[in-house]
């Protein structure tokens, strides 16, 4: 495992860094771990959790009473902007009825991304629904696969029936530079949304 | 999974237990059994743990598990996240977090404190962060 650990040695009393993370979200297979991995300073780290406890909402073991375990991942990846800002970027577990585990992954989250293939569009409403329903800053990016077919921007708006202030961009998650572009784009949009946030009401 | 005691595999009708629940079991035996910690909501996946310095004065507290001083030896030269160390130790988050608060209780560590949840971070961080990504 690789953590660049000589560049990142610190100074003694420097003050401690502060880290930010965003999310990528969106259907099995469409890129999440890929898009993370084209920008991260190290390979993809995977920590898991373990659903062991009575009462957690994992309602299709129900009948067999803890017996099964469940084992969810999630990949993230990490940017060292500069040595006292880190930037994380986790993927959501893929199943939707992880969705305590997504609270936690988006407690404190300064925005995310829903990535989407415009040949399942339909895997990424649950995602959608999440951030819109919680107010989190997020964005669209249709990962561009070899072979599918290609559709503007604002078609994939209309199908995923978004309001105009979420941006959509096509990207390909392959791509440094084409993920970069997706978490700057983000990063903005968050800056948009919190700066609305903070106007006074108008009365 | 290293822990591989008296009643690991092998040990017949002895067995109290059924094996689905091995994995489940093992890595809580390092924290004793216990699966929370106080110091549960400081431990947020992106919360780093940095190692208090000692310097360079050997961990021999008796009462440390290999992976107490595996965590403080990782967070020594620089910070890691709570989620780096769950993966670079390849153990459950849950797990970890108990860890981590035992060191925080032995005053070996501290934790960074994130941005307030509540809140998004300020205007003049994004700018930073925007910087930063354009600079990659």
């Amino acid at each position: 495992m690789v953590f660049g650990r000589s560049e990142r040695r610190r100074k003694q009393d420097a003050p401690d860094p502060v880290t930010l993370k965003i999310l990528v979200a969106g259907g099995f297979g469409v890129g999440k771990t890929t898009l993370v991995g084209a920008v991260s300073e190290i390979k993809p780290l995977r920590t898991e959790e373990r659903l062991t406890e009575a009462g957690r909402p994992v309602d299709d073991l129900a009948g067999v009473e803890g017996k099964k375990t469940t084992t969810v991942a999630m990949d993230f990846g990490r940017i060292t902007l500069r040595e006292d800002l880190v930037l994380y970027l986790f993927g959501t577990p893929g199943q939707d009825r992880f969705w305590f585990l997504w609270d936690e992954l988006a407690r404190g989250a300064l925005g995310s991304v829903v990535l989407a293939d415009t040949r399942r569009l339909e895997d990424s409403f649950a995602a959608i629904d999440y951030f819109e329903r919680r107010g989190i800053p997020f964005m669209v990016a249709v990962n561009c696969f070899d072979g599918a077919e290609r559709y503007p921007a604002e078609t994939v708006r209309d199908a995923l029936d978004l309001d105009p202030e979420v941006p959509v961009m096509l990207c390909d998650a392959r791509e440094k530079d084409s993920a970069k572009d997706v978490l700057i784009a983000v990063v903005e949009h968050a800056m948009h949304v919190s700066a609305r946030r903070r106007e006074p009401a108008l009365p | 999974m290293t822990t591989d005691g008296p009643t690991g595999p092998g040990q017949g009708h002895a067995r109290w237990y059924d094996d689905e629940a091995g994995p489940v079991v093992r890595p809580y035996a390092m924290t004793r059994g216990r699966t929370s910690t106080e110091a549960e909501p400081r431990l947020d996946l992106i919360a780093l743990v940095i190692a208090e310095d000692r310097h360079g004065e050997p961990l021999d507290d008796q009462t440390l598990s290999p992976e107490h001083v595996d965590i403080v030896g990782l967070c020594r030269d620089a910070p890691l996240s709570v989620a780096e160390l769950a993966a670079e130790l390849d153990l459950p988050l849950g797990v970890v977090r108990v860890l981590i608060g035992d060191l925080l209780d032995a005053e070996l560590v501290h934790v960074s404190r994130p941005v307030p949840p509540a809140e998004l971070p300020d205007e003049q961080i994004l700018r930073e962060v925007i910087d930063g990504l354009r600079a990659l």
